[in-house]
């Protein structure tokens, strides 16, 4: 092969050109990738602050740390950041920008102007947000419920939903620019059969991108003009309903839940296979399943109006439709098991991840089941129950599927190495503060304590101390890839081109990738994770 | 592939060109179809009124989307597109009656 | 034509952006990425639609009283214009298609100039509207003409004109779009930028102008022929 020599001198995007004009005009799809990838860690690192913010205020009964203004305020600029501009993003915008072209083996998307529009977008919109909290932030909570955000709430409501319009034309360009590429981009031979499940899944958060977001954008531009000018389409003392701004609200938000939750599915699906040597099992069904929950997702938005005073005839249809979406999650659930079944398994950092992963979506996926059951519902509605559920989807499941990716792609896009010992322990880090912080909010939640209050009454100070100390080992978790990540930017050991020895078109070209991807059009002739037919190496790296 | 447009033999274009006569017809049917919406409402017939105004909006809506927007001689695909864009919009539509038309059906004490 | 055949297959080989691997891909998939922009369109005035139908639903009354307030013949000469706009954007794109150049800069004009003769009618009617309060907010007045249904009727008036001015209000910030980007056809079809072998542009600039028709087409007997009455 080359010499040391060669493969440094070997053009990639990374050393393609130089400067930062190079950067900020690009069309590049892997450069956006970075450039989104390094806009949503500043986000995290916002949002994870404000949440640090909240754990502490909850270390004890008394609301002393702050007020409950401030709290108020604390908790909803951290559902903002985190819900808009950080796990929305998150695995599509970096991972998915990056891979999709790679991984059906095209030169780049199918827009990549747009695609920088994009990320433009995200930038005013998140420019537009923050500059609305820095003033005197938004106390509405993240879901911006009228008429509190039209008419009562005092704080800067129209900047943050102005933000978030404008972020979500970001998303809709991206869902559209995947659509496309996946329909017309793919290299000669690659069938549907054979795209890889990352692609399907992002395809199937895409398409929820583009047919939920512009419906989010509206209602809250409405939000914005009844706050401007009074005009009292969701006010009721003019005869408006609050209740269809939050079946409007929830149209998209819901179905968002899966914009977040499905490309991180897919990033599993990638390294189960990989890391257990074998094809997907039952490729087809993980295949369709995405499908099915981005379609599934649109007809449960209700249940998350069962208390609000909607028609209980409608709660019953809304309830009976959510509980089918655990059908195809739980297919996928199944099939990742049955992946690893009789499987030679590596416990590389990435697959620990992926562990993680699965246990913590079950247990998220399964509490959502409760909450859909209308009885159920009514008991924990709005409590910690609430809370701890979907933060064991979002961050158990999302955060972690975003983590195990990084890790497995970070060779590719760097062309680096992290290393593996240290990533372990963050990963162990990340799972053992991940579920000290979050398991004594179901109890919490349970027993009652009611959500969004910053004081509680002093019998609740055990757990919520337990949730505190837990948030503590979680950050460590997230702090260390941080610095280990840009450690091995220069300290790094050489990736190579496929270190994990993995299948898929990404891993078939240089680390990291030249501007154009691939030397030539790859011809696939091949299945997806045709890893039987993989010669049987050991993954060395990292041991 | 079978969905690809064909090249025009003529002026080496790519797509299909439809004769202008078509597009001449379209708009006189559209045309006549406003005036006819129009003296429609003049009439009183009730809550078909609306009905009979969404349907006339509707087949001039299809004309618009086959003809002029080329529909009918566009790859599946876009066919898909569309029948997917109807179908969500009466998902929200219809999902969120749902709640509306059967709120008044249980009373509950003091309402 | 033949004679220039060479030029536009050059013209076209420029336009060919490098990630596709021929015009045929680079068309597909420029026209496939408009119809999708299309439907986040659809659902983007879909949130308004619902909103429309949960009121119109609910207070009948008093948005066939809003209704009573618009001007009809203005309406439906309105309707006619776009249709006509319409039309003379088929043909435009249609010479496009062709590689008629003048009449396409010709059609294209006179599609803006309907334009221009949309938003002019339609400033006439906001302007009607804004003199007589019927604007939402703080100067808003309604005298309801029906006494079978006083009082709270006003205001679910007020939100049909919340709706009818957001409703038409978005479509006119559409065709103000719409012109825009016919106007900037114009020119770069002046230059010489559209053959046929190469006119995506024209073609989805007229798919975004049927569209925003289309919606028109709906919002007319939506807002303007609820019901006779009286």
């Amino acid at each position: 092969m080359a010499t040391a020599v060669q493969i440094v001198e070997r053009e990639n995007y990374l050393n393609s050109n130089y400067g930062i004009k190079s950067w900020l005009l690009t069309t590049d799809h892997k450069r956006i990738a970075v450039l989104y990838l390094i806009s949503i860690t500043a986000m995290f690192w916002l949002g994870g602050f404000f949440a640090m913010m909240i754990r502490l205020e909850l270390l004890t009964p008394a609301g002393d740390l702050v007020s409950s203004d401030t709290y108020n305020k604390l908790f909803t600029m951290h559902g903002i950041i985190m819900v808009f501009f950080f796990l929305i993003p998150s695995v599509p915008a970096v991972l998915g920008n990056f891979l999709v072209p790679l991984m059906v083996g095209a030169k780049d998307l199918a827009f990549p102007r747009v695609n920088l529009l994009s990320w433009y977008l995200y930038m005013a919109g998140a420019i537009t947000a923050l500059t609305a909290m820095v003033t005197g932030g938004v106390d509405t909570g993240w879901t911006f419920y009228t008429p509190f955000s039209t008419t009562y709430s005092n704080t800067h409501v129209i900047g943050a939903a102005i933000g978030i319009f404008i972020a979500g034309f970001s998303s809709i360009l991206t869902g559209l620019n995947f659509i496309v590429t996946i329909h017309r981009m793919r290299a000669p031979g690659m069938t549907w059969r054979r795209l890889p499940l990352f692609c399907w899944s992002n395809y199937a958060a895409a398409v929820i991108m583009v047919l939920g977001t512009p419906v989010i954008a509206i209602t809250l531009l409405l939000v914005a003009l009844e706050r401007a000018f009074n005009i009292g389409v969701f006010n009721p003392q003019l005869g408006g309903d609050p209740l269809l701004f939050q079946h409007l609200f929830w149209f998209y938000s819901h179905p968002a839940v899966y914009i977040m939750i499905l490309p991180g599915m897919g990033v599993i699906s990638e390294i189960v296979c990989c890391f257990s040597r074998k094809r997907a099992f039952g490729y087809e069904f993980i295949a369709l399943a995405s499908i099915a929950i981005a379609v599934l997702g649109f007809l449960v938005w209700a249940h998350h109006m069962f208390v609000a005073g909607i028609s209980v005839y409608a709660a019953l249809v809304f309830s009976l439709l959510s509980y089918l979406v655990a059908i195809p999650s739980a297919v996928k659930v199944f099939n990742w098991t049955a992946t690893m079944y009789k499987g030679s398994i590596s416990y590389n950092t990435p697959m620990l991840y992926a562990f993680g992963f699965i246990g913590l979506f079950t247990v998220g996926g399964l509490t959502g089941i409760f909450l859909s059951s209308l009885g159920l519902d009514v008991h924990v509605h709005d409590t910690y129950f609430v809370i701890a559920h979907f933060h064991y989807v979002m961050v158990g499941g999302m955060v972690m599927a975003y983590m195990a990716g990084l890790h497995f792609w970070w060779p590719k896009i760097t062309g680096k190495m992290y290393p593996e010992a240290w990533a372990k322990l963050s990963a162990l880090l990340v799972f053992v503060g991940f579920n000290t912080t979050f398991f004594p909010l179901f109890i919490l939640g349970y027993m009652g304590s009611p959500r969004r209050y910053h004081a509680y009454p002093p019998e609740f100070q055990v757990l919520n101390v337990l949730s505190t100390a837990g948030a503590s080992i979680l950050a460590v978790g997230y702090v260390l890839p941080m610095i280990y990540f840009v450690w091995s930017l220069r300290y790094g050991a050489d990736a190579g081109p496929n270190p994990w020895n993995a299948t898929g078109l990404e891993w078939m070209t240089s680390s990291p990738p030249p501007t154009h991807n691939f030397d030539e059009t790859p011809v696939v002739t091949w299945e997806a994770y045709d890893y039987e037919h993989q010669p049987q190496e050991e993954i060395t790296v990292g041991h | 592939m079978a969905e690809r447009a064909e090249h025009n033999e003529e002026t080496g274009s790519v797509g299909h060109i439809a004769p202008a006569k078509l597009y001449v017809a379209i708009w006189a049917v559209l045309m006549v179809l406003t005036l006819t919406t129009v003296l429609v409402s003049m009439v009183d017939i009730g809550p078909m009124n609306i009905v009979v105004a969404l349907v006339i909006a509707t087949i001039k809506g299809t004309l618009v989307v086959l003809f002029f927007m080329h529909l009918r001689y566009s790859p599946k695909l876009t066919m898909a597109t569309v029948i997917a864009a109807v179908f969500w919009l009466f998902l929200l539509l219809s999902l969120t009656m749902t709640d509306y038309l059967t709120r008044a059906w249980s009373t509950y004490p003091g309402h | 034509m033949a004679t220039s055949d060479m030029g536009d297959i050059q013209v076209a080989e420029r336009a060919l952006q490098h990630h596709f691997a021929d015009m045929e891909q680079q068309r597909e998939t420029s026209s496939f990425g408009m119809w999708m922009f299309l439907l986040t369109e659809i659902m983007f005035f879909g949130g308004l639609f619902c909103a429309y139908l949960v009121y119109r639903a609910s207070y009948y009354h008093a948005f066939v009283e809003g209704s009573q307030k618009m001007n009809i013949t203005l309406g439906a000469t309105n309707t006619a214009v776009l249709i006509c706009s319409s039309l003379t954007m088929a043909l435009g794109v249609r010479a496009a298609q062709m590689g008629k150049r003048k009449l396409m800069v010709v059609l294209l004009l006179i599609t803006i100039i309907f334009g221009f003769g949309f938003l002019g009618i339609k400033a006439v009617e906001y302007h009607e509207h804004w003199v007589n309060h019927e604007f939402p907010g703080p100067n808003f007045h309604f005298e309801t003409g029906d006494p079978a249904h006083p009082a709270t009727d006003a205001q679910h008036t007020e939100i049909y004109f919340s709706l009818y001015w957001a409703m038409t209000g978005l479509h006119a910030l559409h065709m103000v779009i719409g012109i825009g980007l016919v106007a900037w056809l114009v020119i770069a079809g002046l230059m010489g930028a559209y053959t046929p072998h190469y006119y995506n542009p024209v073609e989805n600039v007229g798919l975004y102008w049927h569209f925003v028709d289309l919606v028109w087409i709906y919002l007319f007997p939506m807002l303007y022929l609820i019901s006779k009455k009286h």
